[in-house]
């Protein structure tokens, strides 16, 4: 056993100890953690846009090299301030058209290609009955297919599609199971690695 | 309180420690239970398997401290790949700023077990925000997105970055995320430039991706400590995910354990106060 002389090290395990503590209760020691992680994460993300962004793209290119083109991103920019100024409001709308225009161009050809079409192409499997990829196609052609009627909501689920609709219910009820694990999976993995860092790092009882 | 209502009313404290309890005895005491390869894990450890020295892997760490307990394992693994075949590693951080400080703690981790050097071996790029644009950006040349490195060096001053302008001088991109900017990267560096992605993702989000590996968007991956844990053994070196695999298994065997404790109670205390239907 080899406990950590590290300040920093008893800070954080000492933090993850009043972040689990609101297990038992909440208590004033979670909410003084809780407080101090959302302020830090706010500095460190001030910091971080001033340091890596703001400097770097913006005010050195601007005002020290003499780079005129970004005025027009730098004025688009404060236009998003104006929404302080209820009176100006509607100057921010600018800046949100732009950057609507822009993103909407360069994602919906590419947006429908890798999301919509390739979907529907990994979707059109050749199915058999003499093999287990063929039985696994049409499990996967009858799963998106019943699944998506269940969506289908302009015809009474009645007959054929009822009956469809209640299949697809079943694949997407099998589908949240999955999600439901893989959560408590990924929760437990988290309480691993608190709880690997206070018996490593900090306790000194693993290697 | 009948026998049944206790079943389904235990103090949830009781189940947090027992679950503490679970997850810190075999940390303690290993049962070196077997971590099963799946093929997804697999093929993304093969492609990478394949690549030649010099060869040029574009590695973007895109989660934060709140995802580092699944995330980091699989970025150190795949960065202790690269660097013992002498593959060469671009480095970006592109979810959000707080992923800075993570990615470098892997980076530099790896790099100082295989004596890399920044700027000759791998490069650290850092964040810029609005991920699409950078994406793209680097798709047309990686200097119109960095002029600079995470250290501020000029990237014309970089060995490492001679010959290299944009995704074709990569063979394949692999982002290790926490968030969906997994999307991002398959929709814009996958369907746009044709480079292959293969990604690790945190357990929550998995289930998520798997249409990408169906569509053959995404060459492999990765999901939560599990996956993590069956890299590590691909690369024949375990570490923290490996050791995690007991709790993991323990605290899940005592999850399940609890659910049936309490349906059994459920259905039981439904039958015996003669209550019909669900």
């Amino acid at each position: 056993m080899h406990v950590s002389s590290s300040i920093g090290v008893w800070i954080a395990a000492f933090l993850t100890l009043f972040v689990y503590s609101f297990l038992y209760k909440d208590n004033p020691f979670y909410k003084f953690a809780e407080h101090l992680v959302i302020g830090l994460a706010g500095g460190y993300y001030i910091v971080t846009v001033w340091f890596q962004i703001l400097k770097p793209k913006l005010i050195s290119p601007l005002f020290q090299q003499g780079n005129l083109t970004l005025i027009f991103p730098l004025i688009l920019g404060l236009f998003m301030w104006a929404r302080f100024i209820p009176q100006y409001s509607w100057i921010s709308r600018w800046a949100i058209a732009f950057t609507l225009g822009v993103g909407s161009g360069i994602s919906i050809p590419s947006v429908m290609q890798a999301l919509i079409i390739r979907q529907i192409q990994a979707t059109m499997l050749p199915v058999n009955f003499h093999s287990y990829i063929g039985w696994m196609n049409l499990l996967i052609i009858v799963g998106v297919l019943t699944s998506l009627i269940y969506f289908f909501f302009s015809a009474e689920h009645k007959g054929i599609l009822g009956l469809s609709a209640k299949i697809g219910i079943w694949f997407i009820m099998i589908g949240f199971g999955a999600t439901f694990g893989y959560t408590v999976m990924s929760r437990v993995s988290l309480l691993i690695g608190r709880v690997q860092f206070l018996m490593t790092d900090w306790l000194g009882v693993l290697h | 309180m009948s026998i049944y209502e206790k079943m389904m009313s235990i103090d949830r404290r009781v189940l947090f420690v027992l679950i503490a309890l679970s997850v810190v005895i075999p940390l303690l005491k290993p049962l070196l239970l077997p971590v099963n390869v799946t093929k997804e894990v697999k093929h993304l450890y093969e492609f990478v398997d394949k690549l030649k020295p010099g060869d040029v892997v574009l590695l973007s760490l895109d989660y934060d401290p709140s995802t580092m307990a699944e995330c980091q394992p699989m970025a150190i693994s795949i960065l202790r790949q690269c660097f013992s075949k002498g593959i060469k590693v671009i480095v970006t951080s592109l979810a959000r700023p707080e992923g800075l400080g993570t990615a470098e703690m892997a980076l530099t981790q790896a790099a100082q077990e295989y004596h890399k050097k920044n700027g000759n071996d791998y490069v650290f790029l850092g964040y810029k925000p609005n991920a699409a644009a950078v994406i793209l950006a680097m798709g047309e040349n990686f200097r119109l997105a960095f002029p600079n490195d995470y250290y501020g060096t000029s990237i014309e001053d970089i060995p490492m970055m001679k010959g290299i302008k944009n995704y074709r001088d990569i063979k394949i991109l692999v982002t290790i995320s926490g968030s969906g900017i997994i999307d991002t990267w398959v929709i814009y560096a996958g369907g746009r430039y044709g480079v292959p992605v293969g990604a690790g993702v945190t357990a929550v989000m998995a289930t998520d991706y798997y249409k990408y590996l169906q569509s053959g968007q995404l060459v492999g991956l990765l999901g939560g400590l599990k996956g993590a844990a069956e890299y590590e053994k691909l690369i024949k070196h375990p570490d923290m995910a490996t050791k995690g695999m007991d709790g993991q298994n323990m605290a899940h065997l005592l999850i399940v354990f609890f659910i049936i404790i309490g349906n059994i109670g459920y259905f039981l205390g439904k039958r015996a106060k003669g209550i019909k239907g669900r």
